[in-house]
């Protein structure tokens, strides 16, 4: 979707600004939301990708007013709210007032190692890739409603497949509910004028991680 | 440490969040669907265990042992593989190496995709709109905001991490470093150096 997350090229954010001494945490509550969502993908109910998805269907300004881990608090709410496992009037409430809907595992305190260990996405390929590096692409100017993982500011332009990067789960068929889907995914690259005019910095290359639906023969 | 030991917040948005995500925890173990006691490990796990540390220990070795960064260079998850960090390397971890012609950054415009296992949990500034706006439109910009200024010849190639696939990036070694253990030589390589909007610490900028 065409939402305030896709930021690459935007003006008016200011400046970045590095916090020296920067602690894991700012507040207590921040780590508890970030094991939360950790503990509750582990149940199997969602995917990484519908996490995304959950916090880039936030309205705009609350998308871009919160700091990063309430964004993480209230796309794990909606999540949960979505999928039944809790209640608004639970939520209101503070505590469980329904009884839980089966969930297919629950993470124990004695194997924390899968929270740990970032998800396979990786999966056999169903069909011969059909660029390979060097091959010219150019993003397609597409502008699905849904989530999508292709930046608006590449679409439309032509780049060079660098990478093949194997195949993996599509994450615009995972979170419309149409299954894995595995996709190939290429490493593309851009040249800085291409995307951003051409009296922008000749240095710069920038590349995405596309999945072949997202490219077309250039 | 329990999340009812401390209470750092301040202001009402944050007193405000504390509340309440306390009462999504109370509601969630209640339902039996979390143990916060496993909770209590995952977040212990990434302020004490996992971080750039780890990372450092990688760039290190690769500067010191020209076969590992060979490997690295070739299949990062692999190669790291053999560290055994806490936190295990996930699939298509890439390495991207800094040359005098090529200065690489990583960024994720769309969300803050970062490399967890090797540089822990990302900056504030990481996650922020303004370096996820600039840095693949005005990369030098950005790496002003930070001090360092490149020759104006050098190729910046940013890498958006728009899947699953993560990216480290591996540093030049600092002149002035020969024959250093590869502990000497992870004092610099910071954290941000991997992220590639720093440069690793100079010899006389090290801290031990």
């Amino acid at each position: 979707m065409n939402g305030v997350h896709d930021m690459g090229g935007m003006h008016g954010f200011g400046k970045v600004e590095p916090e020296s001494n920067e602690p894991v945490f700012h507040a207590a509550w921040e780590g508890r939301v970030l094991a939360m969502q950790r503990a509750m993908t582990y149940t199997g109910e969602w995917n990484i990708d519908m996490s995304r998805a959950a916090q880039e269907k936030l309205p705009p300004q609350v998308y871009l007013s919160v700091s990063y881990y309430k964004r993480w608090a209230l796309g794990l709410e909606q999540n949960l709210l979505g999928r039944g496992l809790v209640t608004p009037e639970e939520l209101e409430a503070g505590r469980a007032l329904a009884p839980p809907k089966p969930v297919k595992r629950t993470m124990a305190a004695s194997d924390i190692s899968a929270a740990l260990t970032r998800g396979k996405y990786g999966r056999p390929p169903t069909a011969a890739a059909r660029f390979a590096p060097g091959d010219r692409v150019r993003a397609r100017n597409i502008h699905p409603a849904t989530h999508t993982r292709l930046p608006r500011y590449v679409r439309g332009h032509v780049g060079v497949v660098e990478r093949i990067q194997g195949c993996h789960v599509f994450p615009d068929a995972v979170v419309t509910g149409a299954g894995e889907s595995p996709q190939w995914l290429y490493t593309v690259v851009f040249d800085g004028r291409d995307l951003w005019g051409e009296n922008s910095d000749p240095t710069v290359k920038v590349s995405v991680e596309a999945f072949e639906p997202y490219l077309e023969p250039a | 440490m329990s999340h009812d030991d401390h209470d750092h917040d301040h202001g009402s948005e944050l007193s405000e969040m504390q509340l309440r995500v306390r009462a999504l925890e109370t509601i969630l173990a209640e339902k039996g669907y979390l143990d916060p006691a496993a909770l209590d490990l995952i977040v212990e796990a990434y302020e004490t265990r996992i971080g750039p540390h780890n990372g450092a220990r990688v760039v290190a070795k690769a500067w010191a042992d020209p076969e590992f960064k060979r490997r690295l260079l070739e299949d990062a998850s692999k190669a790291i593989a053999e560290f055994g960090l806490v936190s295990r390397v996930g699939d298509h971890l890439i390495a991207v190496e800094n040359t005098p012609r090529r200065h690489n950054m990583i960024v994720c415009t769309l969300c803050s995709c970062y490399p967890w296992e090797v540089l822990g949990l990302p900056p504030v500034w990481y996650k922020s709109a303004p370096y996820r706006s600039r840095a693949v439109s005005d990369p030098r910009g950005v790496l002003t905001d930070f001090g360092v200024n490149l020759p104006a010849e050098t190729e910046i190639r940013v890498w958006d991490s728009t899947a699953e696939t993560r990216f480290i990036v591996l540093p030049m070694r600092p002149a002035g470093t020969e024959g250093w253990s590869e502990e000497r030589l992870a004092d610099l390589v910071t954290r941000d150096s991997m992220i590639g909007t720093a440069l690793p610490r100079r010899p006389e900028e090290a801290r031990s």
